[in-house]
């Protein structure tokens, strides 16, 4: 009975303290409102930059203009050849500034020249994040297995009783039920993709990360991967039912098989933009309630304003397992439909 | 580089940096660590079914146990039994041989009996014949009469006493 009546009174409260921060916070920003600072801050350009691949490593913002790396730029045309040098040739005293016929345009790099056409294979922000991953993703299972042959047909111990759960996951609950019995062949290409993905998905929830997965470059390159391991083990019932429909009438089958044919491109398009499209969401939310402390230029707003980002951060941290999860499923769904015998 | 046009330096990075992943932990990871499971789930099946093979061997066992126990109590019995019937017919042929051997006895005795009192009886007649010649003789002696007629007259007596 007490906390029964104790509920509506804090809810109440709450309802109060909301109310009063409102009220100041339209207090300040009327009142910062006039100042008329050096620069607008704008929230959407701040949320677009962060969740877009760079040339240099944005870390933190200092006096100094410290907190960012540099990263090679690797170009080539049939003009110049290959031209490497680091993206800080781009700034003097952090302006930016043309280099060597080279300016950093809008799109990339593009060429002082109209008529060269620059071929831009820098090592950038979503690359570099991406070696660190690998780097971390090889070192993290190298030590995994060194522990299965440490343990051999024993209990498993430290980092390989916490990793074992999620191996054992996508073994028995995605490949093995959703593939059948031609199960082993995919299960190694799937355990890659689903860690591949998810341990993209945790490094870019980090502070100063880069937002490896919410790429719609990287999302492509995996979907492509699933596509190429589908249809490169697809057998013959799987392409006679793309162009060749059995069970139905002779002129309807002429009309499915382009339907079925664009379908083979949907499929790696939808796992693309569903990827692509959560991650870079759950970015740019947390990133616009983080923003709204700046817009409205007051203390009080972080409380509430941190309070809702720490919820979306957790709530982006169960999207990093579900998102790894509903790629590795969706693959091995297409896979399965490729490689299934039918009787 | 925009939001949703891919670009091509990246996607041959990426290509790159997948097929590393592919290839080292399909090579170094995953196969090791898909055999060391494979290997742990074949000792926990056979440990299991080593447990279940021990379990119905002990039932087996005591089954066995139970049935030789049941097998010696029934042999027991049977002898228990035999050896009463054995000892039964014993006693019952040895009843048969006494009362045999009673009646036999018996049958001889009487056979003597009935000797003894044949000769007794033959004795006691002679005895009675020889007295009565005493006392005829003495009868006579004094009457010195017909001793003929007399002694006839006397075993006609004496005849008379051994019809009875």
């Amino acid at each position: 009975m007490a906390t029964q009546a104790t509920k509506p009174r804090l809810f109440r409260r709450l309802a109060l303290v909301l109310i009063l921060l409102m009220s100041s916070v339209q207090a300040t920003y009327a009142s910062g409102g006039g100042e008329g600072g050096k620069e607008e801050f704008n929230p959407g350009k701040l949320a677009i930059e962060h969740v877009m691949d760079a040339y240099e490593w944005h870390l933190y913002d200092s006096e100094n203009f410290g907190g960012v790396i540099y990263l090679p730029i690797i170009v080539y045309s049939k003009e110049r050849g290959v031209d490497v040098f680091m993206s800080s040739k781009f700034f003097e005293h952090h302006h930016p500034v043309n280099y060597n016929g080279l300016k950093l345009g809008e799109h990339g790099i593009e060429a002082l020249n109209p008529n060269e056409k620059i071929y831009d294979f820098s090592i950038t922000k979503t690359v570099a994040s991406s070696i660190v991953s690998c780097v971390l993703l090889i070192a993290l299972f190298l030590s995994v297995a060194k522990g299965y042959a440490k343990n051999r047909g024993r209990a498993p111990s430290g980092i390989q009783s916490f990793l074992e759960p999620l191996i054992l996951f996508v073994r028995d609950d995605i490949a093995k039920t959703i593939i059948g019995e031609k199960y082993e062949k995919f299960t190694p290409y799937l355990l890659s993709v689903f860690f591949f993905i998810l341990i993209n998905n945790l490094m870019g929830l980090m502070p100063g990360a880069a937002n490896v997965t919410g790429n719609i470059t990287v999302t492509l390159v995996l979907a492509a991967f699933t596509f190429i391991v589908t249809n490169a083990n697809g057998n013959k019932h799987y392409w006679g039912h793309i162009f060749w429909m059995p069970g139905i009438p002779k002129p309807m089958r002429l009309i499915m098989a382009p339907i079925e044919f664009i379908g083979l491109f949907t499929k790696p398009f939808a796992l693309t933009v569903r990827l692509f499209a959560n991650i870079t969401a759950g970015h740019i939310v947390i990133l616009s309630i983080i923003s709204l402390i700046f817009l409205f230029k007051s203390y009080i707003v972080s409380v509430p304003s941190i309070a809702l980002a720490a919820a979306m951060n957790f709530l982006e941290l169960m999207v990093a397992f579900i998102q790894a999860y509903v790629f590795t499923l969706l693959s091995a769904i297409y896979i399965s439909g490729a490689v299934e015998e039918h009787h | 580089m925009g939001l949703v046009t891919p670009s091509l330096g990246l996607i041959f990075w990426q290509v790159v940096i997948f097929l590393i992943t592919l290839f080292v932990l399909g090579k170094y990871a995953w196969k090791p660590i898909m055999a060391g499971l494979r290997e742990r789930e074949e000792n926990i099946s056979n440990a299991l079914l080593a447990a279940d093979k021990a379990r119905k061997d002990m039932a087996q066992l005591k089954a066995d146990n139970e049935s030789l126990i049941q097998e010696a109590r029934r042999e027991r019995e049977k002898i228990l039994a035999d050896a009463q019937q054995v000892a039964k017919a014993i006693k019952e042929s040895a009843k048969e041989e006494a009362k045999r051997e009673a009646g036999r006895l018996v049958e001889e005795a009487r056979a003597a009996i009935q000797a003894e009192k044949s000769a007794a009886l033959v004795e006691v007649k002679n005895q009675v014949a020889a007295f009565s010649l005493d006392i005829a003789e003495k009868v006579i002696r004094k009457n010195l009469a017909d001793d003929k007629e007399q002694t006839a007259l006397i075993e006609g007596y004496v005849k008379d006493l051994n019809l009875n």
